[in-house]
């Protein structure tokens, strides 16, 4: 930890340990008195502490207690499925998605010789209307909340007399979103790759299809691996918002057990620490599996991967929104 | 499709509503990450640790949570977040000064999530800067002062803008969750209330909306490209 801000600060002399260490202690205690003031007092005043609002959720003894978590764990289930079906959903749009824009990306540079001259215009036509079309679709879905892309679902369908179980809408909502995300995320690493790997693939004889399905896109896989992990926390922390189509997911349950326990910041602690544990770990697993990589590279002794574009993951992260 | 012009005044009262809403959030979260950052790098452990602890809670836990929490916590404490009607932004802003607190509660549960991903930009920044240089400076006999702002700033400021701008575009978006949490007349309760409670045809609105959002973030987000492949060359 203190090596990570060397940056900044020399190796500290006895004087600045001295220093530091009576600054740590000066700020532990104004913070120890800053909490208790502004936060447990205000909150131990309104009787925030009492057994009555945590033991249904604490107290095993209690006689609500089983009953309280069989309800969060009904609907942490339901979250992960949620999450499950919409990370397997939105990989698959996502990767094909990805795999059409770099198709039709080197479509749109064929001159199409050897074709009767009105084809090959057509050919070329059809194919930049399609990369434009595919350009837009990515850039509109990119910009929209997820929480329209959920509700629009949700108010859409219906319309058009397709109904589900609101479990559908929320999967394909977060899917929309994510998918384009996803497909972007797997299109810079595709484009991020050394020239040469699709030349040589192209140079032993491979179709664009296999160069694409055997050369580029595994690579972009493993390069890509920590931006696709945090984006599994985004779509984690995206299934709450499930609760604005009254799917039953963690959050509504404990909207639900507020109505009956009226604990509001107990039953919120409770669900936030657990997206906390879920969401922290997760983010470890991509940290680790980032150093995993570049170790395995530098041993090899390639070039480390390049990083994957900032704005992207950076957007994805942030979007970790909701 | 003649909602849109009916309604425009719907539309556009909405847009607006968004855009205080994220111009405020973004200038609290600027602030509040600036000074989350300045923590986490700072040499007192303590201090890291507040750090540390405010970014990883804030950054794994939905901002529905958050929001419920600013809903739900905020009037426990016994506060109405009386203290955001500041009186000259208030006549700008006019919904900070309203009864109901809502806004303010959005604000508030939108300024802290932010935050921790503002700080996450600016400390990778700093990070970002080769050690040599601030060594370099520390050598030329540079103070702590002069060695951040000539030296170690400038060059992590490059380094963040285009996360920065990523969390900006991402916050606007995140931004469409207040409209669910009792905000009346933003962009996503606008839609809400065209279509259920007034019976318009949902196309015509969907569309109307996802403008409204479109507006904001795909300008930005071309101009976060552009900034992106200039550096990319520059280096």
């Amino acid at each position: 930890m203190s090596q990570q801000t060397s940056v900044l600060y020399d190796v500290p002399g006895p004087r600045q340990r001295r220093i530091t260490l009576i600054s740590s202690i000066v700020a532990t205690v104004l913070l120890a008195v800053g909490a208790y003031f502004l936060i447990y007092r205000p909150l131990d005043d309104k009787g925030q502490f009492s057994m009555e609002l945590w033991g249904p959720l604490v107290d095993p003894s209690h006689e609500n207690f089983s009953q309280v978590w069989d309800r969060i764990g009904f609907g942490l289930k339901n979250t992960l499925t949620a999450a499950v079906l919409a990370i397997v959903a939105s990989l698959v749009v996502g990767t094909l998605l990805a795999i059409l824009r770099i198709q039709l990306k080197s479509l749109t540079r064929r001159r199409f010789t050897g074709m009767a001259t009105p084809v090959a215009y057509l050919l070329r036509g059809l194919s930049a209307t399609l990369s434009a079309v595919t350009r837009v679709c990515v850039e509109v879905f990119r910009g929209l909340p997820v929480v329209l892309t959920i509700f629009f679902v949700a108010r859409g369908f219906p319309e058009f007399g397709i109904s589900f179980d609101s479990l559908w809408y929320l999967v394909i909502g977060l899917t929309v979103y994510n998918s384009v995300v996803i497909a972007e995320i797997l299109r810079s690493g595709m484009e991020g790759l050394p020239g040469g790997q699709a030349e040589a693939a192209a140079a032993i004889g491979l179709s664009p299809a296999q160069t694409t399905r055997m050369i580029l896109l595994p690579q972009a896989f493993r390069i890509m691996l920590p931006a696709l992990i945090s984006q599994l926390v985004v779509v984690l922390k995206d299934t709450s918002l499930g609760f604005i189509i009254s799917y039953e997911e963690t959050l509504n349950i404990g909207k639900q057990l507020i109505g009956v326990l009226d604990n509001p910041i107990q039953v919120y602690v409770v669900i936030a620490a657990l997206f906390i544990l879920a969401n922290y770990s997760l983010s470890k697993l991509a940290q680790f599996v980032q150093r995993r990589l570049s170790r395995g590279r530098k041993s090899v002794g390639k070039a480390a991967p390049p990083p994957p574009a900032a704005a992207l993951t950076s957007q994805a992260e942030g979007a970790g929104g909701i | 499709m003649s909602v849109l012009i009916d309604k425009f005044d719907v539309f556009a009262g909405g847009f607006w509503l968004t855009l205080q809403i994220c111009v405020l959030a973004a200038v609290g979260a600027l602030i509040l990450g600036a000074v989350l950052a300045v923590l986490r790098i700072s040499p007192v452990p303590p201090l890291r640790a507040v750090g540390t602890a405010y970014v990883n809670i804030f950054r794994n836990m939905p901002l529905t949570v958050v929001m419920f929490f600013a809903a739900f916590g905020l009037p426990a404490l016994g506060s109405n977040a009386d203290f955001l009607r500041i009186p000259v932004l208030d006549s700008l802003f006019t919904r900070l000064g309203t009864d109901l607190p809502y806004f303010r509660f959005a604000l508030i549960a939108l300024v802290l999530y932010t935050a921790a991903f503002v700080c996450e930009a600016l400390r990778s920044g700093v990070n970002a800067v080769p050690p040599g240089q601030a060594e370099a400076a520390r050598s030329l006999g540079l103070t702590f002062g002069q060695n951040l702002r000539h030296v170690v700033l400038p060059q992590s400021w490059k380094a963040s803008v285009v996360p920065l701008g990523s969390v900006i575009i991402a916050m606007i978006k995140n931004s469409a969750l207040v409209g669910f949490f009792g905000v009346v007349g933003d962009l996503s309760q606008s839609a809400d209330q065209l279509t259920s409670a007034e019976g318009y045809a949902f196309i015509p609105v969907a569309i109307g909306i996802s403008i409204g959002y479109l507006i904001m973030t795909v300008p930005l987000g071309a101009l976060l490209d552009r900034l992106e492949k200039r550096q990319a060359v520059a280096r």
